[in-house]
């Protein structure tokens, strides 16, 4: 196994559901890896900031507030505008399918919908981040 | 007590979605402790574990009010008079979340936001549409809002004097229970302190204007929804009663005054019989607590009135029409548990805001329930089985231990500020999905039984154009108010803010002067501070 991976956990826009972020982030606590959750009601530049200053190679982004479309694309933006479109962008929350396939344009690697298995984002993860690297 | 006879259980052992071991059976050694009178009472007799009235559905049903509110205030105002057509007898409100955390639609936060997961409200002109042609000396109205609950209530006084309704005459309830954003949902912006001056001060206003509206509805709904047990549901709920007595009395109210105007919303989650058992429990424990701990003597103080919402985070994205059925036995739980009123959840609710379709489901379900059933002809049919008695008894036992624990703490804000809730509660949602995802707890279409195509369901959507209106609206109010009253208001308001007086009166002024949510907010955000959680997982 290679370094430790780093995953930020953030919560964007006005946003206040937070028990799908806090269960995530602790099923990646638990599977061994490094997480740092931003806490609620961050704008997408203080999460990019947040992402660059603590080195992660994860943003795992929690939104079920239906405002995914404007500020999902706008962190990925801000993300390569501060050299970090290496980043692993992982979406969940309630987001309809057919909003899926602009997020995944935008450079979202993949999109949990309600009721994924916790044991399946983590190994998504780790794959897509060690087979990467 | 005992074990399963000769090993014949299909499982090691039975426990319920909160984690309580059930036992085999039930029975009188169970309830030997039980005194009639003093434990349960006739319905409308102290200590109401059987219920508030003695006639309860015989009387009167439930009312049907299913929580609504998206786009603009014409769209959400056209979602309301369907909902009355169909039968409905009172409005809830949804308000965006803009308008949840005090910032007008054009606040730079705001952009993506508007009009999504409920109504968007900037100032008067929106209030009297989304009200347009509701008579509001009839229809009673909940409203779904928090940190500027006197900002939107004050709207509200405001459009029924419109309307040539006295605020002696409006019936409703703003939720206005900060302790529990706080704890769960977490649509703070003050600072606990001044936030509890707001409160007390629209208990005050309510006591002396508006006498027959709630001025609080202390909520364990979202406390659950957050992942928290039916014990702690039931436990931080009613220890944030507690608080709201205390800081009442603390600004120099008489309990009786204000007291018969608290109310509480539950959440009424799958396991059937915890959730009726605990509904059973508050009942208890408020009227105890209240004549007992704070001297209340008038009977209207010691009664627990309470809402119920079905449980949200039950519902799933998978097979949704099965969520119809989940919904029906959670409302079944809550009728069965006295409820005074009920929101179903709608089938599409895991995927979206729910479409007119699915709503109509859910309140036929209740229609069903009241009118069908025959559940609504007795009241408290399940009072005196010996596990129902036991389990309330249980949930009580196990609300007291929290209490104890919180007030070891100092109290429900030092628990706060220490993290005690989040962290209970953050707990429970992990250990929660963590059954789940070992099969332990059983998930209809997710985790059993998921085979099998469902059909496509039609989802609502908020589009762009909604938060274009919205803006429109805004600028031209802004545009077409008289200035220099909505800064006289402003100014008025900052001076009460700094000072001691009721913060109702220059709010209802500055409203009136069609000042905006976000200007009246920021006012006070600059006067009382805003509030940065701990971020605990």
């Amino acid at each position: 196994m290679g370094k430790i991976i780093r995953v930020l956990v953030a919560k964007p826009g006005l946003d206040s559901h937070d028990r799908g972020a806090k269960v995530v982030a602790r099923a990646y606590r638990d599977a061994g890896m490094e997480v740092i959750y931003t806490g609620l009601h961050q704008t997408p530049e203080q999460v990019a900031e947040a992402v660059v200053q603590e080195d992660a190679d994860v943003l795992a982004i929690s939104i079920l507030s239906g405002a995914h479309e404007v500020l999902v694309p706008r962190m990925v933006e801000l993300l390569r505008r501060r050299g970090r479109g290496d980043v692993l962008v992982l979406v969940g929350g309630v987001v309809p399918d057919d909003d899926v396939p602009a997020l995944l344009q935008a450079g979202v690697a993949r999109v949990f919908g309600p009721g994924s298995r916790l044991d399946e984002i983590v190994e998504f993860t780790r794959r897509a981040v060690e087979g990467s690297g | 007590m005992s074990e399963d006879p000769g090993k014949t259980g299909r499982r090691d052992a039975f426990i319920t979605v909160s984690g309580q071991a059930i036992e085999r059976l039930y029975g009188p050694a169970d309830t030997a402790g039980l005194e009639y009178q003093r434990d349960l009472g006739d319905p409308g007799d102290f200590p109401y574990t059987r219920g508030i009235q003695p006639s309860m559905y015989r009387g009167r049903l439930w009312t049907m009010r299913q929580f609504a509110g998206f786009g603009t205030a014409e769209e959400s105002n056209a979602r309301y008079r369907f909902l009355l057509e169909q039968g409905q007898t009172g409005l809830s409100v949804a308000f965006d979340f803009p308008t949840l955390l005090g910032y007008d639609s054009d606040h730079p936060r705001s952009e993506g936001e508007v009009g999504k997961l409920g109504v968007a409200i900037d100032t008067l002109a929106d209030m009297e549409i989304l009200f347009d042609g509701i008579p509001l000396d009839r229809v009673s109205t909940s409203m779904t809002i928090n940190a500027p609950a006197a900002v939107l209530w004050a709207m509200y006084v405001v459009v029924a004097e419109k309307q040539g309704v006295s605020r002696t005459q409006i019936t409703g309830t703003i939720q206005n229970d900060i302790l529990k954003e706080y704890m769960a949902q977490k649509t703070f912006v003050f600072p606990p302190r001044p936030s509890m001056r707001l409160v007390t001060d629209t208990f005050a206003f309510g006591a002396r204007e508006a006498p027959r509206w709630n001025t609080i509805s202390i909520s364990g709904y979202h406390i659950r929804e957050a992942g928290a047990t039916a014990a702690q549901e039931l436990a931080f709920t009613l220890a944030s009663g507690r608080e709201y007595v205390r800081a009442g009395i603390e600004a120099g109210l008489q309990v009786d005054d204000f007291a018969p105007r608290l109310s509480f919303f539950f959440n009424s989650h799958v396991d059937f019989f915890e959730e009726l058992a605990k509904f059973r429990a508050a009942r208890r424990i408020w009227a105890r607590e209240m004549r007992d701990r704070f001297g209340a003597t008038s009977p209207r103080s010691w009664m627990l009135r309470f809402h119920t919402q079905t449980a949200g985070c039950s519902l799933t994205a998978q097979q949704p029409e099965n969520n119809i059925v989940r919904t029906a036995l959670q409302a079944l739980a809550a009728v069965l548990g006295g409820t005074q009123s009920l929101h179903t959840n709608s089938m599409d609710e895991a995927l979206a805001l729910p479409s007119e379709e699915a709503v109509r489901i859910a309140l036929r379900t209740q229609q069903m329930i009241a009118e069908e059933s025959g559940v609504a002809n007795t009241v408290d049919p399940l009072g005196g089985s010996y596990f129902v008695e036991a389990l309330t008894n249980q949930l009580e036992e196990q609300a007291y231990a929290y209490f104890d624990r919180i007030d070891r703490l100092g109290g429900v804000v030092a628990a706060i500020e220490k993290g005690f809730f989040q962290r209970e509660i953050a707990d429970s949602a992990y250990r929660y999905q963590r059954r789940v995802e070992s099969g332990e707890l059983v998930v209809v279409g997710v985790n059993r039984y998921a085979g099998g195509q469902s059909s496509p369901v039609k989802l609502l959507r908020v589009g762009p154009e909604s938060q274009r209106r919205q803006l429109d609206r805004l600028a031209r109010t802004k545009r077409e108010r008289d200035r220099r009253a909505v800064a006289d208001a402003l100014d008025r308001l900052r001076a009460a803010a700094g000072g001691g007086d009721n913060l109702m009166y220059p709010i209802l002024d500055a409203v009136r002067a069609y000042a905006s949510l976000g200007e009246i907010m920021a006012v006070l955000r600059e006067e009382f501070g805003e509030y940065r959680e701990e971020a605990i997982f």
